[in-house]
């Protein structure tokens, strides 16, 4: 009823409009995705997520300005979806612990190093403030600034979550506190290091 | 109890500090990486599906 209201009050959406929002948007479902995947670490309720946060993204297109960011728009969309989902029903700390279980078996890549199973186990155990705002940063490629709007909190409250976060994630592998049935604690934390000097040397 | 950490520890911890930098990195490093892992992955059929099926809806109702 709503769309329908906007339809009939506003100009008519030309399609080329829609037709540029579609493309665009469809280009950021990747990104979506591994964004969904690092909130929610079970890959198929992150899918649900991705789906959800796209519908939302298209459903509210007319409020879009083309031209601005769009994947930052999209991933706040996201964000706020997970967090009102969140809200409703989820015990988070404890799916976050099984999650990082199912992701471990989900992985089935033979050349995946054992480290990154780590690292997102490590990840899981990240307030969710922390985790995402390091994800955003550090892997999303967002700036600062951009972090904080996509969080609805001040630019220098990203900062120190993504400063917190690396410390601790650095302890987490570093001591083993994964508790991984019984990996010897560091081994995460070599290995790792190990696969990034091998990365850099190849760059 | 602190006079007792004898100047070999806080060595170590100095040392610590300067392989932290590196660490830091390569957690960076394999977060990019962990990220652009899904990325790459293929989009299932289904959210194209669910967009095509949004779109046709929008574009019938106007």
């Amino acid at each position: 009823m709503a769309g329908e209201q906007t339809k009939a009050s506003g100009q008519p959406r030309p399609p080329t409009d829609d037709i540029a929002f579609k493309k665009e948007l469809v280009q950021l479902i990747p990104h979506l995705r591994a964004f969904a995947r690092t909130l929610c670490g079970d890959p198929a309720a992150a899918d649900d997520l991705a789906q959800d946060a796209m519908m939302k993204a298209w459903d509210a297109r007319a409020s879009f300005q083309m031209g601005t960011n769009m994947k930052a728009w999209t991933f706040m969309i996201l964000r706020n979806q997970f967090y009102s989902e969140k809200r409703r029903s989820w015990r988070q700390s404890q799916l976050d612990q099984e999650a990082a279980e199912r992701t471990l078996v989900a992985v089935d890549d033979p050349e995946a190093p054992v480290a990154l199973d780590e690292l997102r186990q490590g990840l899981a155990m990240l307030p969710p403030e922390q985790r995402e705002a390091l994800i955003l940063v550090g892997a999303g490629g967002f700036a600062y600034e951009e972090a904080a709007e996509i969080c609805g909190c001040a630019v220098g409250t990203v900062k120190s979550r993504v400063s917190r976060a690396r410390r601790a994630l650095h302890a987490i592998l570093d001591e083993g506190a994964y508790d991984r049935d019984g990996a010897a604690a560091g081994d995460a934390m070599r290995s790792i290091l190990a696969d990034a000097e091998r990365l850099s040397t190849v760059r | 109890m602190i006079e007792q950490r004898p100047s070999e520890e806080r060595r170590r911890s100095s040392a610590a500090m300067d392989e932290a930098r590196l660490r830091q990195q390569a957690i960076g490093v394999r977060l990019r990486q962990m990220f652009d892992e899904v990325v790459n992955e293929q989009v299932p059929d289904e959210f194209l599906e669910i967009l095509r099926r949004a779109d046709n809806r929008s574009s019938g109702n106007g």
